[in-house]
């Protein structure tokens, strides 16, 4: 519980104070350099001037003190900007933590500032247009199984690796599946086009927007996670059911 | 017309008509105490006949739909509907309308005089044995080779006596990698941060010893044991994809996107989370299994095809006792 009330008090101030510097970085109004006081305010901390990466405990403390952690940005381009950012992976308040998927606190100007700016800093690949429409969604369902099911469960549900959680792609939209496949965000292996073709990836996208709203036949889907759950409710629901049955019509034998 | 009034009558006899059954042992003292009778249950039970035929007719008319919204629903609510109400009328019937009467006996006790016959009749019958022992002996053997016989067939189910097959793997030096449409596997085209499964050229996929993983790191990331050091030309390496646990694929690989805060890179098996270390011979780092992944020799050939230096480091698939003794060998 802590934890939590520390985190949560640690993105507060760190939400709260954060606007100030941002605020004091002057030339607001040119994209470019207010994605760079955006980025002086609320990434240098971990990921260093000009992206250059915070790779070492040894360097000296950031922005507010903090000894921040993070790597290089130069070259990852605006495809991995977007992802992170649109996600709210990123700002992330502790770099040990495994970022989740939170509501930004930049607005979608911001965010693109932020991107065209680390697009910016080196040669890296744009965000991607992925055309889920024009995917199959059969064919989706077996390259998911292949590739992405393993850790994300068939219907796209989650689930975990050693050491972390593999999340839902229930909020994940087309573009941003398609920029993750390319970078493999946190754990996640990256799947470069000799892998998954774009062509594949809008059979993927296509299929994981349908496994948003899959047909549940059988009705109660309970989390879609399999036969335990729901072994669990036949067994304690159904058996409680007619344990009660029993009880009701029963009678106790008198001596 | 006159039909539809004989129907009509015939109906209200069957609905209304009620008669008090002529007691067939009308002459003999009554054993079951007299109850009286109980209309409304009567009544009651009907109704809930009927709603269960009509439950089950429902069943019928839904299912003769071709599409229809929450199909599934609607049958398995109608045919649980029809069981419900007939379950709720014989439940109905037994507590209200039949007589229900509790009795007690005592246990008999034992009869001395036939306890001692019955042993008498036991002793004289097996008169004409004289070598009884002999003749268990041989019943005895009987026995256990007919439970023999039945046990027996149960040893092809699992690796008891013949595991050799177990150990068999397509790969020899020379061997080319494909991936599963047959494709030839390039050095150069793999790349890290990716995982690739491939399979022996020309021989079974379905075969145990033939998938592989295959993974990509920079030369000084890896720290196999000092007997693998050119076992990874390029920086690849390839283990075995068959968990040495229980024998799934193993199909997850974390791949850390900034190792100085992120945990390691692993090959692990969805399974039971068996966690292996591909930096350093597949060791186990957590999970179930017993003994790491075997790891298959890379050589790469003139044109940049990789091919297999030899055979795994290791018997191939799930583990079983003995297992760390044997090694593998080549398919023939």
């Amino acid at each position: 519980m802590h934890a939590v009330v520390r985190r949560a008090l640690a993105t507060v101030i760190v939400v709260l104070a954060l606007p100030a510097a941002a605020g004091a970085q002057p030339g607001v109004g040119v994209k470019a350099k207010t994605g760079k006081g955006l980025y002086a305010a609320y990434c240098l901390s971990c990921h260093g001037v000009d992206g250059s990466g915070v790779t070492s405990t040894s360097h000296p403390p950031g922005v507010l003190d903090v000894h921040g952690l993070g790597p290089p940005l130069k070259g990852v381009g605006a495809l991995a900007a977007d992802f992170y950012l649109t996600i709210g992976y990123m700002p992330l308040a502790d770099p040990h933590e495994q970022p989740r998927h939170t509501k930004s606190p930049f607005d979608d100007r911001e965010i693109a500032a932020l991107v065209a700016y680390v697009a910016s800093l080196g040669k890296g690949a744009g965000v991607p247009h992925p055309q889920p429409q024009r995917g199959d969604i059969s064919r989706g369902l077996s390259l998911f199984t292949e590739h992405c099911a393993g850790c994300h469960q068939v219907v796209a549900e989650g689930g975990y690796v050693t050491n972390a959680v593999a999340p839902p792609l229930h909020q994940a939209t087309p573009v941003q599946i398609a920029e993750a496949v390319r970078i493999g965000p946190y754990l996640m292996p990256t799947f470069p086009a000799s892998q998954i073709s774009d062509s594949q990836l809008n059979s993927i996208i296509a299929y994981v927007q349908w496994a948003k709203h899959p047909d549940d036949r059988g009705g109660w889907s309970i989390g879609r996670i399999g036969p335990v759950p729901e072994g669990l409710v036949a067994w304690l629901i159904a058996a409680t059911a007619l344990v009660g049955c029993c009880l009701v019509i029963g009678r106790r034998f008198q001596r | 017309m006159s039909a539809l009034r004989r129907w009509a009558i015939a109906l209200g006899v069957l609905l209304l008509g009620r008669k008090k059954r002529q007691p067939r042992f009308a002459d003999r003292p009554r054993i079951v105490p007299p109850g009286d009778a109980d209309p409304r249950a009567e009544w009651l039970v009907l109704v809930l006949l009927l709603f269960a035929a009509a439950a089950a007719v429902g069943f019928i008319v839904v299912y003769s739909f071709n599409h229809l919204a929450h199909q599934t629903q609607y049958l398995g609510l109608a045919l649980g509907l029809a069981f419900a109400c007939v379950a709720a009328a014989l439940i109905l019937v037994a507590k209200r309308l039949v007589v229900t009467e509790e009795l007690e006996e005592d246990y008999p006790l034992p009869h001395p005089t036939t306890q001692e016959e019955l042993e008498q009749l036991v002793e004289e019958s097996g008169d004409r044995l004289t070598r009884k022992r002999l003749l268990l002996t041989g019943a005895g053997a009987a026995a256990g080779a007919i439970g023999a016989a039945l046990v027996v067939p149960a040893l092809s189910l699992g690796p008891l006596l013949d595991t050799g097959g177990f150990y068999e793997t397509p790969w020899r030096r020379g061997v080319r990698l494909v991936d599963e449409h047959g494709k030839l596997l390039l050095l150069d085209e793999i790349e890290d941060g990716t995982f690739y499964t491939a399979y022996a050229q020309r021989a079974d996929k379905e075969l145990l010893g033939s998938p592989l993983v295959v993974v990509r790191f920079e030369p000084s990331q890896l720290h196999l044991p000092p007997k693998r050091r050119d076992w990874a030309p390029g920086g690849v390496v390839a283990y075995s994809k068959i968990c040495t646990h229980a024998g799934c694929a193993v199909a997850l690989f974390r791949k850390p996107t900034f190792p100085v805060v992120e945990p390691g890179p692993a090959l692990i098996c969805p399974c039971h989370y068996s966690t292996f270390d591909p930096t350093r011979g597949a060791k186990v780092i957590f999970g179930p299994a017993g003994r790491p992944l075997p790891q298959l020799p890379l050589a790469v050939d003139s044109s940049g095809v990789l091919r297999a230096a030899g055979n795994f480091s290791g018997p191939v698939g799930p583990s079983w006792s003995g297992v760390r003794s044997k090694a593998p060998r080549n398919a023939s």
